[in-house]
Parts: structure tokens; sequence; C-alpha cells
């Protein structure tokens, strides 16, 4: 598919820019670790809910729009209430745990931004360890979930299926032309958003989140299932105000050359906190003493 | 130094000036009026005129204004012409006149002028062009060279290239009266013009490495000095903005329409490129009076100069007009795209084979070779 290996170029091109960042130590102040804390997690009830799926879909030899399912997940979910902080990253930064980033404005109010899916899941991975919990990052299903009204469907009605790839391509161009581009691109103190109805605060705002969803290419069959045929988790899949897919070691979310769609913003993150079964809400508030105990909050 | 009877005199003339009737000595032709229209669009023209010399009479009004240069909001003090960077592009015919009426309103705060690489003596007229605020001028040239040419603001010393990256620059086309042609003499016709300004511009940054922004002018110049003389830009751009021309103000053309593209850069060397296309006839060099080369995958645009290559567009789709150094074209922002409609060509090109999972492993040639070596 044309559009895909353009893609495919853009971020590579993208990509070669970006890993000089990571040599670029900035030593990073850090706030005072009394006035951080570890986001609290909000527990949402297990519910059916509607999700497009993500990756490139093709049916026959075409491309094809995404199907929608009806999911539900049994055992609810668990995740933070809010975008992991600049100030919360320095902790696992300063610590030796996560890779320092080069933007050394970091408030700690705001959302950390211009983290690559690596560094999220080094967060992840120093959190769990330090509160003997299960952090990771949520899948992109989890994070629709989440995101109940928030989340955006922005599935590009395509044409019907023609040897004519342009008519695809050019109807993908007019609808990631048509989106109107964020005003202010800075990082907005927490909850700037408003909450969703589960309690998640900037769900859709000026942040985008990595999940841990491997970009997939499939087929549709002709009996409505969908049959995956590659799996690239060197992509990962990246929500906010609408889906993208970014390589995962990709900081700054910058479109550019052949591609013509909004980037994200800016890349953030929040956790999803694994729970055993039964325990419920105890774990966070083991958490919150755990953490204590540790010294973290 | 101006003496008393220095400004008598001068005084005297321009009173003569003003009673005998305007330009006494003047060529006697045909006069046309031409409204600018603002980049990429061209004003409408004849291509091959059977008309004879005309003077072109143009206007633009010098725009010093605050302009956002890509999608973070980045500021630029900029300088314009009409109040577009680039400036308008100007067309006219071998032998014309152009008559510039050159506007600096007292809302400005600094001299300009115009130098036009097409014009013959006098600096290209920025000799006889610099005007301070609350001053116009009236200059005329006469088009004696064909093809596409850079015009620029040029006052003196460091303001030359400031006032150039700050947006001062744009294009005039002289076309041959007989319109273009290939090698063969064979006329060579356009069914659309798009006009491309490439402005490689210089921000200062803060300590944290963010732009900074300024509230005029002569408050920026000491900083972007500084970064003009490292001597790379921190965005390259078509036409004053990341993005200026592509989405949902991506250029258009049919599959079948033939599209002439004048790319100028006022400073910087730059290469065009289209992706997925070509230059069916390209004057690399902007002028019509050398044959156009064929067939070209990138041109070269020498900084100081504007090219211009002509192009049938034969598939539908996405094409992406690129300065081909590809980290100015994603990075810093030249990048344009062209919208084509039309019916896809399967024998141009076809996928074969969409992507699939590559079929389980056989010996490849080379490996089959290599035992054969062995053996």
């Amino acid at each position: 598919m044309l559009l895909a290996m353009k893609f495919k170029v853009a971020a590579t091109l993208a990509a070669f820019a970006s890993p000089l960042a990571a040599s670029v130590v900035t030593p990073v102040s850090l706030a005072p670790a009394a006035t951080t804390n570890v986001a609290e997690t909000v527990q949402i009830a297990p519910a059916n809910f509607a999700y497009r799926l993500a990756g490139d879909f093709s049916k026959d030899t075409t491309p094809a729009t995404a199907p929608l399912r009806n999911l539900r997940l049994d055992g609810g979910l668990s995740i933070m209430k809010r975008q992991v902080t600049a100030a919360e990253y320095a902790i696992c930064v300063n610590e030796g745990e996560c890779p320092a980033l080069a933007s050394s404005a970091m408030a700690a109010d705001r959302p950390v931004v211009g983290v690559s899916w690596r560094d999220a899941t080094a967060y992840a991975k120093w959190l769990s360890r330090k509160t003997g919990l299960s952090y990771r990052l949520p899948t992109d299903e989890e994070w629709v979930f989440a995101a109940a009204t928030r989340a955006n469907d922005d599935a590009v009605p395509l044409p019907e299926a023609s040897d004519d790839p342009s008519k695809v391509w050019l109807a993908r161009y007019e609808s990631e032309s048509s989106k109107v581009r964020p005003v202010a691109t800075a990082p907005q103190p927490t909850g700037s958003f408003g909450a969703n109805e589960n309690g998640l605060l900037d769900v859709g705002g000026n942040v985008w989140e990595w999940t841990d969803s491997c970009f997939i290419r499939a087929k549709i069959e002709a009996n409505g299932t969908t049959r995956t045929t590659a799996t690239n988790c060197g992509v990962r899949v990246v929500q906010g105000a609408h889906r993208a897919y970014m390589t995962d070691f990709v900081r700054d979310p910058r479109t550019g050359g052949c591609a013509a769609g909004v980037p994200p913003a800016n890349l953030g993150f929040r956790l999803v906190l694994e729970r055993a079964p039964g325990i419920g809400l105890m774990v966070a508030r083991g958490a919150a003493r755990l953490l204590a105990g540790a010294g973290i909050s | 130094m101006m003496t008393r009877r220095h400004a008598l005199m001068g005084a005297a003339l321009s009173a003569l000036l003003v009673t005998v009737p305007a330009l006494a000595d003047d060529i006697n032709l045909p006069r046309q009026s031409v409204d600018l229209v603002a980049p990429p669009f061209v004003h409408a023209h004849e291509q091959a005129t059977k008309e004879g010399p005309k003077v072109m009479q143009f206007r633009m009004v010098i725009k010093e204004q605050e302009v956002v240069i890509d999608d973070a909001g980045t500021k630029l003090q900029a300088m314009t012409f009409n109040g577009s960077m680039p400036g308008p592009m100007m067309v006219v015919h071998e032998g014309d006149y152009v008559e510039l009426t050159l506007v600096n309103p007292e809302t400005n705060t600094m001299p300009h002028n115009i130098d036009f690489h097409s014009a013959t003596g006098g600096l290209g007229g920025g000799a006889l062009t610099l005007i301070n605020p609350g001053e116009q001028t009236v200059l005329r040239w006469k088009a004696t060279r064909t093809g596409t040419f850079v015009y620029h603001c040029a006052p003196e010393g460091s303001m030359i290239p400031w006032h150039v990256v700050s947006g001062m620059h744009g294009a005039v086309m002289v076309l041959p009266r007989a319109g273009l042609k290939d090698r063969d003499g064979k006329p060579l016709h356009y069914d659309k013009i798009y006009y491309i300004g490439e402005n490689d511009l210089y921000i200062p940054r803060d300590e944290n490495g963010k732009y900074k922004s300024y509230d005029s002018p002569g408050e920026a110049y000491a900083d972007t000095m500084e970064v003009m003389r490292k001597l790379i830009p921190t965005h390259v751009v078509f036409n004053g903005k990341v993005g200026a021309l592509t989405g949902k103000n991506a250029m258009t053309a049919k599959v079948g329409e033939t599209v002439l593209v004048v790319h100028s850069q006022a400073n910087r060397d730059s290469r065009p490129h289209l992706i997925g296309g070509h230059g069916d006839y390209v004057w690399e060099t902007g002028k019509f009076s050398n044959p156009p080369e064929k067939d070209l995958e990138t041109w070269f645009i020498r900084g100081g100069s504007a090219g211009a290559a002509l192009y049938t567009f034969r598939q539908p789709g996405i094409y992406a007009y690129v300065n081909h150094n590809l980290i100015e074209a994603v990075e810093l922002g030249a990048t344009a795209h062209f919208k084509v409609e039309g019916d896809w060509n399967n024998d141009l090109m076809k996928q074969v084979t969409p992507p699939e999972p590559i079929p389980p492993a056989k010996l490849g040639a080379a490996e089959t070779a290599a035992k054969s070596l062995v053996r």
C-alpha cells in the first residue's frame, strides 16, 4: 500500500534524526521529592465498548477500513488518573533507571513529554520495582476502554474496492488534511483538559499516550474474521485526540515529507496497574503505603 | 552633504516635474496595469502574445509584519513585498517594460528597495529605489532577456542578507513573445502555473533551546544575524511557512494537465524533486534562450536564481514536491504537495502483490551458487 510505505519512509527519516537526542544527556533539575507522588489509579468496572481495531487492514488485495468490534474487559481496569508528570519521570532519571530527556524544562505539575515508548517502558519497570506492584503501559484496547467518549474513532471511510490505489490514497489525504491542528502545543498543567466520565484527566488533550500495542497488518476474510499477517513491535500504537503509529524510539512526533497528517503534539504516557483478581481497590491503597515507605510519596 | 543650493535646485526640479506633463520624454507604448496575486498563484497572463511591447504596470506595498512559520507557532518578524513570502510573481514578455510603483508605508520601520535580477544597470534598480517609511518610488526597466529571475530587497551591508532571509524576495518571469519552446522549436504550453519561493529562515533560540520571538525587526536583528552567520537555517520552507503548500493548501492538478512550476531561492542552493513525477522540460537556470533539459529527476536551483519545470501529470494521487536534501524537506519543512485526480494507469504502475509474509524459505540463487562452489 503506497501510503503505508511512504509513512514508513517518513518515520524512518524522523527516526534517524531522533536517536541523537538520547546521547545528549542534559541534567534534569529535580523538584524536591516531597512535592511529587505517584499518580493515583482509578478503577473502572467491567463494561462493553466499541473498539476499532488498530493496524493496517485489507480485504482481498485492497485497503479496507478496520473492523469495529464489541469488546468487554471482564476484569475492568485500574489505570492512572493522570499522565505521568515531568517531576515523577525525573526521579527515575535521577536514580539512573530512565533515559534522560533532551528537554530540560521540567515542570512538576505538567505531564512529561518527549518520551519514547522505550522511555515509558523503562519508567514502568522502575516504578514496579520501586513499589512492588505491577505497572505497565495499557494496550490500545484498554486505552480506548478507559478513554470512553474521549476515544476518537477516526476510521476513514474508504472508496469501494478498485484497482486504483490513488482513490484510497486521496481519501486518506483529505481526511488527514481536515484534522484541526492543536493551537497550544506546550504541555499544560495536569487537569487543564478536564476529566472524562471515568475520572481520567486530560484524555485527548495535547499530550498523546503510548500504548503497548504493536502495529499489525491484517486481512479481513470473507466471513468477517481478521487474520494478522505481520506484527511489527518496533512500531507502537499511540493514543490521544487521534490514533497514530510511532516507531518505539521516537520522542518528537513530527511529520513531513510525504505525510500530510496532523502528528501528535506531544508524546507522554500513563500506566495501568495490574491487579491480582479479587484484590480490588486494596492494591491502590497498598501502593500509597508502599510508596510512602519507599520515600517517594 | 546636501547644501542649501542643492536643496533649492531639488525643489526647483521637483516643481518642474510637477508642472511639465509627467514623463514627457517617455516611451509611447500601450500601458497595462496588472493586479498581483499571492503565491503559489500567478496573475492571469498570455503565454504567447501577438501584441507588441507594452508598459506593464505593477504596484507593491512593502509590509513589515509578524508571521508564524511552523506548527509550533514560531514567530518571525518578517519583511515582505505585498504581504507574502515570497513576494508575488510578475509575468511580462520580452521587450515589455516593467513599471513598478514601490510603496514603503509609514507604518514600517526601515528603508527598503528592490533589486531585479532581470533588469540592467543601477544595481538591478536597487540604487534608484531606496525609500524610507512614508515614501514611494516608480522604477521602469526593460525586459531584454527571457527567463525566470529573482528580485529582492538590497538596502546596504548586512541589511541585504537580513532583509532577504526575512522574506523580501520574489520572482519575475519574462516570456518569449512566441511562448515557450522545446529544443526543436516546438511550442510548449502549460495549463497551470505555480510559483514556489523557498525561504531559509534563521530563528534565534533562548538558553532552553526554545525559539525566541521579538516585538520588532530591530529587536530581532542582532540575535538573528548571529544565527545567520553560522549558515545553518532553523527552517527551510516553501512560501513562508511549514505546510504552506500541504494539506488543505496542497496544489492541485488533473491527470493530463501540464503544470509549470517556477521555483526561486534568493539566498541558498536548493534541489527540487517531484516524488513520483519528473521534470519533462526543465530550465534549470531558468533562462528560456537555453533549450530545456528533458526528463530530469531533480534539478538544481542556485541560490539567487529561479528555475522553471514543466510537467504533465500521468497518474493520480499525492505527489510530494520537495527540496531533495531530505533533511531539509522533512525536518526543516521544505515540502509541498500536489493532489492529482484522474484515473490510475496500471501500465505505468501496479501493485502486483500487496505486502504479505515472506513465503517459506527456498534456496536463493546465491546460496545455490555457493553450494556448487563447495562441491
